[in-house]
């Protein structure tokens, strides 16, 4: 085991302990709380792949935008929920049970690739991944189209948030 | 880098299983839109992951992912925003209640 492995191990550990308090509390707000833990892992996984920009847009966007977005939403919605009663389905075992299948699925589908268990080279030093990656955001001859569709939509969704959510009095 | 890339995959894979178990289980409205949040870190892992594993000097992985980061924050604007509309209007958040549309 080298140290890489033993934190990687403990940010996975992170992850999906997190992440099964996610969907199994029964309190809501703690619930989003758990969800900004396991945005946090992840984070730290994008950290040890070397992508410092990824790591530091999940801090800032996920976890102090939509993460807050989502306490702010359970507290509006808070009057009706009172965190009584089964906060689960009642078929939620078959919804267990298709989880756990498509996991098995997955696995043995990954574990039975070839090459699947290479280690990746190091990035050549003279290599700026972080000023490329912005270059490519802007360049004509790269990403600039999806940029701007992006851009757009994040717009779309803002006037539409706000017409959806207005009171209309 | 001494990480087999397999283990970013089955980190992966068990992070979207778990936000399917949260989608498909919760009756709670935003309980589920957590549940599609997982659901998209996990995609997002596996992007990042094979960027850096099969094409690092190229960054369209990374650009892929930014894109789902984008996509994520407007479907979770849109997504609440509905939730809360639908709070005022019928006075639950229930997914299972919400049958306006249901004949």
């Amino acid at each position: 085991m080298t140290p890489e492995q033993i934190i990687f191990i403990f940010c996975a550990a992170l992850i999906l302990a997190s992440a099964l308090m996610v969907v199994t509390t029964r309190k809501l707000l703690h619930a989003a709380l758990w969800l900004v833990a396991a945005l946090f892992g992840v984070a730290m996984v994008y950290a040890i792949l070397d992508a410092g920009f990824m790591a530091v847009v999940q801090v800032v966007v996920y976890i102090g935008a939509i993460a807050i977005l989502f306490i702010f939403a359970v507290m509006l919605t808070r009057k009706e929920m009172r965190d009584r009663g089964p906060q689960l389905r009642p078929g939620w075992w078959l919804a267990a049970l298709l989880g756990l299948l498509v996991f098995a699925g997955l696995t043995f589908l990954l574990i039975t690739q070839p090459g699947i268990n290479r280690t990746a080279a190091a990035i050549p030093s003279d290599v700026d991944t972080i000023g490329r990656l912005g270059m490519a955001l802007v360049s004509p001859n790269a990403f600039v189209l999806p940029f701007e569709v992006a851009s757009i939509l994040l717009l779309a969704a803002l006037v539409g948030a706000v017409y959806v959510a207005v009171s209309k009095k | 880098m001494s990480i087999p890339l397999s283990w970013y995959l089955i980190l992966a894979a068990a992070l979207f299983c778990i936000g399917l178990f949260g989608v498909l289980s919760r009756k709670n409205a935003i309980a589920i839109l957590l549940g599609v949040e997982l659901m998209l870190n996990a995609v997002n892992i596996n992007l990042v992951a094979f960027w850096r594993y099969l094409d690092p000097v190229q960054v369209a992985g990374q650009v892929f992912a930014i894109i789902v980061f984008a996509v994520a924050a407007a479907e979770v604007a849109v997504g609440l925003a509905l939730i809360i509309s639908i709070y005022r209007r019928r006075n639950t958040v229930v997914a299972d209640e919400v049958d306006l549309m249901k004949w």
